[in-house]
């Protein structure tokens, strides 16, 4: 657990960069820092592993002040990945990864060894281990940043805007890897942004700071979203605030029906204007309108109970039928969540 | 034409007499001093320069050192230099000859070796630190490989300045290439004056080329991006 007891940061022309942030970001989750440009959360967090030294209060690991320990020391204990990734030009990508290895006095082939799994766990291709930075994407380095960052397998992970220097694909790839990545490791990682859509989607807890390095609120997705501590909050959060939060609803819950789908060669004949057809191995074909049963229209689908609300609600939007299709992790149709479903699911997460 | 033909009849003259080839004023003995006064100042030079440029790109403290040397370098008249050294030191060692030479060869590697290391990206230098390297490992193991093609350059350009100017080292009576000059000139000699010329030139290329193959011994291809992008 990394707590900031009271830490405020001034630089020595007089900036107060943070002040008085007491906050915990707790062991194996992760912590997300975001705010505007400028509000103090680089400051914040390179205060953790003392690339900057706080002015007042103090900063603990597992409740050892980080001040007592010699820096390069705690570094080497703490994975940092930076915006531009940072790589040594001069070196291999195997031996960029195994860099903290090396330092730690592992003998080369077990840090190549190494260097080599955890290319491959951040999804590159082990072809790319003898190549250098130049000869690699944007976003193949910042994978590279964060398989260095992981190779002495550090329980603390420090993030600052790693992804927002890639382009949005990427950057969507390189936060699910993010994601896929945590599940398995459970480190306590430390993640600064300026997107709340990246806050949002990435943090256990995200701390929201104002300019001028102070917490605005500090709470899970969710309850910012529905529970904005102050205007600035609100106003930082984004104008479809209700539409995100349907994200974090399941549709676990959500009713669906399973006597709207109709075998290939339908040929009209329901008392439903919509009908689904659905192939013989269970996977929807399209929709049919009562009236016109041979044009097949588009449809939306969303994996029944592990998908969100809100991508139910763009399934449906996706259709001119206007229903969602469920289906489950194969993509074989589970059944039909119709417009009189969705508004329920609605008006029950409007409530709670 | 006439003056390329007897630049040709020079050259044939001056490399073709067998008596050239051997004794204290022969090719190989001025070949020789030529290199070793070029290469003890150009080595006492590096070994000034390299760590100073060093440890000033490094620290960001004492910056005012590399600008006054690149100042002097250009205002000092080498040549002064040396005959105001043989005064002083009089022209039994080679002392008067190498310190003129040291002091010209400095600024350049001075110059380019604190660019370098203070050139090179801050975010690397960050993400160096923030790895966990210790200061000197970051010198060490990132800028200077990193900074190595300035640094190298810095070192280029003296060498070759330094061949240049070991010429004028013959004026105060030491050996040298520069001897066939000038005393092909006091003798109206003009085949030993172009023959030393050509021999100095084909020096400062060999110099080059040395160079050239030491900077693609040692500088990284992730560096000089060398490697095509595959
Ligand atoms: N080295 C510094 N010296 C003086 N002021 C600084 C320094 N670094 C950052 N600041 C100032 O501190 C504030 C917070 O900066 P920073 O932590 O980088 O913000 P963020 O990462 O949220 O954009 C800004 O006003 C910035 O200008
Ligand atoms: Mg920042």
């Amino acid at each position: 657990m990394i707590t900031f007891d009271a830490v405020t940061k001034r630089y020595p022309d007089g900036t107060v960069a943070v002040d008085g942030l007491s906050l915990e970001a707790p062991t194996g989750e992760i912590t997300v820092f975001v705010g505007p440009s400028g509000c103090g959360k680089t400051t914040s967090l390179r205060m953790i592993n003392r690339m900057i030294d706080a002015t007042e209060g103090q900063i603990l690991l597992d409740g050892v002040p980080v001040q007592g320990i010699d820096p390069p020391t705690l570094r080497r204990g703490i994975g940092y990945v930076i915006q531009q990734a940072g790589l040594f030009p001069h070196r291999r990508i195997v031996d960029n990864v195994a860099t903290v290895p090396y330092l730690l006095g592992w003998d080369r082939r077990k840090a190549r060894a190494r260097a080599m799994e955890l290319l491959e766990r951040v999804g590159l291709d082990s072809a790319l281990a003898r190549r250098y930075p130049f000869q690699l994407s944007g976003g193949q380095q910042q994978r590279v940043g964060v398989a260095r960052a992981l190779a002495a397998d550090p329980p603390v992970l420090l993030m600052d805007e790693p992804f927002s220097a890639v382009d949005p694909v990427v950057r969507t790839s390189l936060q699910d890897e993010l994601l896929r990545l945590q599940a398995e490791l459970n480190k306590t990682i430390v993640f600064v942004t300026h997107d709340i859509d990246e806050a949002i989607k990435l943090g256990d807890r995200v701390a929201v700071l104002r300019v001028g390095g102070r917490l605005a609120q500090l709470a899970d997705p969710k309850t910012l979203l529905s529970d904005p501590a102050d205007d600035f909050v609100r106003e930082f959060l984004g104008r479809d605030r209700g539409i995100r939060r349907l994200q974090f609803v399941s549709t676990a819950g959500l009713r669906l029906r399973t006597d709207l789908t109709v075998e290939e060669g339908f040929g009209g004949g329901t008392a439903e204007p919509w009908a689904l057809v659905v192939s013989a191995d269970g996977a929807p074909v399209g929709w049919v309108a009562d009236a016109r049963p041979d044009v097949l229209e588009p449809f939306g689908t969303f994996v029944h109970g592990r998908d969100s609300m809100r991508s139910a609600l763009d399934a449906a939007l996706l259709s001119p039928s206007g229903c969602a299709v469920g289906v489950d992790e194969n993509g074989k149709v589970v059944g039909v969540a119709t417009r009189e479903a969705l508004d329920e699911a609605l008006a029950e997460a409007a409530d709670g | 034409m006439s003056w390329l033909i007897a630049f040709f009849d020079w050259l044939v003259e001056f490399f073709g007499d067998p008596a050239r080839w051997s004794g204290p004023d022969g090719i190989p003995a001025r070949l020789l001093e030529h290199l070793e006064f070029s290469a003890l100042a150009l080595a006492l030079a590096v070994l000034i320069a390299v760590p100073l440029g060093l440890l000033i790109g490094h620290t960001g403290r004492g910056e005012v050192v590399v600008v006054v040397s690149a100042n002097l370098a250009r205002a000092l008249p080498t040549l002064g230099l040396l005959v105001m050294f043989v005064l002083l030191l009089g022209a039994a060692s080679v002392w008067p000859v190498i310190i003129p030479l040291v002091l010209l060869a400095v600024p350049p590697i001075l110059v380019n070796t604190f660019e370098g290391i203070k050139g090179v990206d801050p975010e690397l230098r960050d993400a160096a630190y923030g790895m966990g390297l210790r200061g000197g490992q970051v010198l060490g193991r990132v800028l200077v490989p990193v900074a190595l093609p300035l640094i190298l350059l810095g070192c280029r350009l003296s060498a070759i300045q330094v061949v240049a100017t070991t010429t004028v080292a013959a004026y105060t009576g030491l050996g040298g290439l520069g001897r066939f000059i000038i005393d092909g000139f006091a003798t109206k000699d003009y085949a030993r004056v172009v023959g030393g010329s050509v021999l100095i030139v084909l020096f400062a290329l060999v110099v080059q080329i040395l160079f050239a193959l030491a900077q693609r011994v040692t500088v990284s291809p992730g560096v000089s991006r060398r490697l095509k992008v595959r």
